[in-house]
């Protein structure tokens, strides 16, 4: 049970407080693992395996193994931790965060070089009413 | 006696770094951001600092989930840089100032800023990439850095106005040092972004352009924004901006502004960039 909190009205964004935390650590601490080459070497042989030495639960296993981001961030997963796990894989804060919005990279960068997402319309969850992914 | 003169503000994005160490700043992505930068590196030139006590952001690279300081103050001799994930930035290790650095602790802590002293701790992005955007690609960092990693990555960061007093704190306890040391202190971070979830991308320019046309001359009004607006106007990243507030507690009421520069994107941020003068 989440306590409610203020910033739980702004749509499509997962504020990574102490509940988050909690949720994610061992999610966390696996991505934390990957500052190491041998550890990413190891990753890289054998995924599933690897991730068998951290206390996760199957979702947060399963999130990883399928590069669900979202899914990642709502099991807990910060963005700065992930970060260590897509530069394993070779990418960019910029491919995550379109991965994120479900935009392609192309789409995603063009939106950046023409300003960015505008707060305009993005503020409160019922500006996003009837959206699938208000999050 | 040592003393504080300036101030300078900027973002710190890794894509920056990235774009420093393979040699791609002429590119037309970047040139405008590096332009921003052109002033920053002939006035350092011309006003180098002995210390530089470096407000920024560890990004679970020092830190991981095990121990999470609010404040932090790098007190050892040398920081390295670190991997975070792809290697550590071929940048030079950075030369602390264990001596001042003590002297700060000890004066900020009977101030009442509980801070963590942090004797080995490797120094990600948030703190090279400035060095690296207003210093170059020199073989050694030119001047000495003190670190003072402030924790934005879990929830909640400290509130702008226990950073703001911080900002004072330090500049008491600069002003109370009896080696003679030119100083500077740098804040970092921002400004409106969001790395995460479905309203990634978002960007809110006259929102960064009024922080930036108000820290200067009135950051009394800035320092009790709440960590809501902050969220909601400058996305979920956007909150580093906190950071800013210590650098400009540091430094007197009255500032000039020396430069001022706002761009985006570099890759998914708004970069803004300030030199403050006291006056």
């Amino acid at each position: 049970m989440r306590e409610p909190h203020d910033y739980d009205d702004i749509p499509g964004t997962t504020v990574f407080d102490a509940e988050q935390a909690r949720r994610g650590y061992h999610l966390n601490m696996f991505c934390m693992a990957l500052m190491s080459p041998t550890a990413r070497a190891a990753f890289k042989a054998d995924e599933a395996a690897f991730l068998k030495r951290f206390a996760m639960s199957e979702e947060q296993r399963a999130a990883v193994l399928g590069r669900d981001w979202n899914r990642m961030i709502a099991l807990g997963g910060n963005i700065y931790f992930l970060a260590k796990l897509f530069s394993t894989d070779g990418k960019s804060f910029q491919y995550t965060a379109a991965q994120m919005t479900g935009m392609s990279q192309e789409a995603y960068a063009q939106m950046m070089l023409a300003g960015g997402r505008s707060p305009e319309g993005n503020r409160t969850q019922s500006d996003w009413k009837g959206r699938k992914d208000r999050g | 006696m040592a003393s504080i003169y300036a101030g300078l503000a900027t973002s710190h994005v890794p894509a920056i770094g990235a774009a420093i160490d393979n040699a791609r700043t002429h590119e037309p992505y970047w040139q405008p951001l590096f332009k921003g930068y052109e002033f920053a590196r002939q006035w350092i030139g011309e006003h180098m600092p002995d210390v530089i006590i470096l407000v920024y952001n560890d990004h679970a690279s020092a830190f991981s989930l095990e121990i999470i300081p609010t404040f932090a103050l790098g007190c050892a001799d040398e920081f390295a840089p670190a991997d975070e994930g792809w290697g550590p930035r071929p940048v030079p290790v950075v030369k602390g100032d264990a001596e001042l650095a003590a002297h700060i602790a000890q004066s900020v802590i009977l101030d009442e800023f509980d801070l963590t002293i942090v004797n080995r701790m490797d120094v990600d992005h948030g703190l090279t990439v400035p060095l690296s955007l207003v210093f170059g690609t020199p073989a050694a960092w030119p001047c000495r850095v003190i670190p003072l990693a402030v924790n934005v990555v879990q929830y909640p960061p400290p509130t702008g106005n226990r950073c703001f007093n911080l900002g004072r704190a330090i500049r008491k306890a600069v002003q109370s040092y009896a080696r003679d040391l030119k100083v500077m202190v740098w804040g970092t971070g921002g400004m409106s972004h969001q790395l995460q979830g479905p309203r990634a991308g978002l960007i809110n320019q006259p929102w960064d352009n009024s922080f930036l046309d108000r820290i200067g001359p009135d950051p009394r009004s800035l320092i009790k924004t709440s960590h809501l607006e902050y969220l909601r106007e400058a996305g979920s990243e956007g909150i580093e901006l906190v950071m800013w507030l210590i650098m400009r507690g540091a430094l007197n009421d009255d500032t000039r502004v020396l430069h001022r520069f706002y761009h985006v994107p570099a890759s998914n941020t708004a970069v803004g960039h300030l030199i403050l003068e006291n006056r």
